[in-house]
């Protein structure tokens, strides 16, 4: 009786996540192509329910009533199982991000391990469902994705060190009561922008989406996917680009913690200043697609390896002497 | 690679310039029309759905000359006449295949009593073929839903003719 008390306890608190995250996720896609449509002076989508809000939902009912076509040559299990890991993982990884110091699902002391294990496993979704299509485009889609998000995570897992640096601990609301006095993004301004160009390719966001490049890969590793699977793929990866913009908030820009402790701005309750940091990210990411051209993939390869990598490392080795030099390395959690 | 380009790299002000100058192509005036709310402007020579007309006084124009059966590039026009108790030569049968005409107009150029025109109607889209295949009827009905429209657009062309 204890343990299903339990059980149930728990299955309502993830509920109590997971279905606003599915609803933002849907807000943002409507945000993503609104936002795009305006820089390109067209509206986007404002018919269904007030200006295009339910339109999401709407091509959401859609996706779920289309027929789901396997191909004849496929490898059936994995074909399946690769979109339902993909928006799993995308999800999974929400457990961990703080929106107030107590509103978090699992305040764990190794979270922004968690966090980066899991958006690393996110490759496997990908990189399956190229493999188990069977068929050009979806496996040069796969190569490609992977190949790209194995290389930018190099570069985000060295980022990552030099916030830890400097707070001393992997606990994610340690990080953002660290930025108390100071956001990250002042001192390590040049690592926000490698980060935020980092979850761009991460999350293959243009103008690193090569592995999707219409043009030359019809849809990359979606090709062969159809109706509430490929929804499933595309809520994985909104969801994936919703966890890059939470990461950068909590990493950077403090987190649930307002700009200044003053008056008018520390009374907003902590998930406001979250979400809205989070907005602001994402207001960056969708304005980025529409101005930037596609890279070539062999410029991406170049910018990731022979750019971000040794500029993010001769950072860390510039914050940690800075620290060492100056004694303001983090006490008593080493 | 020469300082300039080096430090435009760096700081990426070409990339900040670019985002500034989204956020203010975002609050432009739109491009694009809200199309089933609002329609673009239309030519009064607009070459849409074709529509046969009527004298004021309710008798068809159309005096079944065959002009433009022959005209016809595309042959969607069919014509079959027959002479009428008063002496009048009237169409016994007048149908436009939609789906074959190509809209070029040669028809309604043809008429030396504008009967056959072209209106300013192009949502006519219909759920079966069938449906496209025009008859007297239906143009009729056209010409006598449209015919305010089609006067005056006749009327603000006749001094290009």
């Amino acid at each position: 009786m204890e343990y299903l008390n339990t059980l149930i306890n728990e299955i309502y608190k993830i509920l109590f996540l997971v279905i606003p995250i599915l609803v933002s996720v849907a807000m943002i896609v409507w945000l993503d192509r609104r936002v795009w449509g305006f820089v390109q002076k067209r509206r986007g989508p404002n018919v269904v329910g007030p200006f295009g809000l339910f339109q999401t939902l709407a091509d959401a009912l859609k996706y779920i009533f289309k027929e789901i076509i396997i191909p004849a040559s496929a490898n059936k299990p994995i074909f399946i199982l690769a979109p339902i890991i993909t928006m799993t993982l995308a999800l999974v990884a929400w457990a961990v991000i703080p929106l107030s110091e107590t509103l978090v699902l699992s305040d764990i002391n190794v979270g922004i391990l968690y966090l980066f294990a899991i958006s690393s496993l996110g490759v496997y979704g990908i990189i399956m469902g190229g493999w188990a299509s069977n068929s050009k485009y979806p496996f040069l889609g796969a190569i490609r994705s992977a190949a790209q998000m194995v290389s930018y995570e190099v570069s985000i897992g060295i980022i990552i060190i030099n916030v830890l640096l400097c707070v001393g601990s992997l606990n994610l609301n340690d990080i953002v009561l660290a930025q108390k006095n100071l956001w990250y993004v002042i001192p390590l301004f040049p690592m926000f922008i490698v980060f935020f160009i980092s979850a761009l390719a991460e999350t293959n966001r243009p103008p690193f989406d090569l592995p999707e490049a219409e043009a030359e890969l019809v849809a990359g590793y979606q090709t062969e996917y159809s109706g509430m699977m490929y929804a499933m793929f595309w809520l994985g990866e909104y969801a994936n680009i919703l966890l890059m913009c939470a990461m950068g908030s909590i990493l950077f820009l403090g987190g649930w913690l307002p700009p200044l402790d003053i008056y008018p701005l520390n009374i907003v309750p902590a998930p406001f200043w979250m979400i809205f940091k989070i907005l602001f990210l994402f207001f960056l990411f969708a304005i980025i697609k529409a101005i930037v051209p596609r890279y070539r993939y062999d410029q991406l390869m170049r910018l990731g390896w022979k750019v971000f990598l040794p500029f993010s490392l001769i950072y860390v080795v510039l914050t940690a002497s800075f620290l060492l030099y100056f004694d303001k390395l983090p006490k008593g959690s080493f | 690679m020469n300082l300039n380009r080096f430090l435009k790299t760096i700081f990426l002000t070409e990339f900040f310039l670019a985002i500034f100058k989204a956020i203010r192509e975002m609050f432009r005036p739109k491009k694009t029309i809200n199309y089933p709310f609002e329609k673009g402007q239309i030519s009064p020579r607009y070459r849409g759905e074709h529509a046969l007309r009527r004298y004021p006084n309710g008798e068809e124009r159309c005096i079944a000359c065959k002009l433009c059966e022959a005209v016809c590039p595309a042959q969607a026009i069919t014509i079959e006449s027959k002479e009428r108790s008063d002496g009048s030569r009237k169409t016994t049968r007048y149908d436009i295949d939609m789906l074959k005409c190509i809209y070029c107009g040669l028809c309604q150029e043809s008429c030396p009593v504008d009967a056959i025109v072209q209106g300013p109607n192009f949502e006519f889209a219909t759920e079966t073929r069938e449906e496209l295949y025009y008859n007297k009827e239906k143009l009729l009905d056209n010409g006598d839903r449209w015919e305010s429209v089609l006067a005056k657009n006749l009327k603000t062309d006749k001094i290009y003719k």
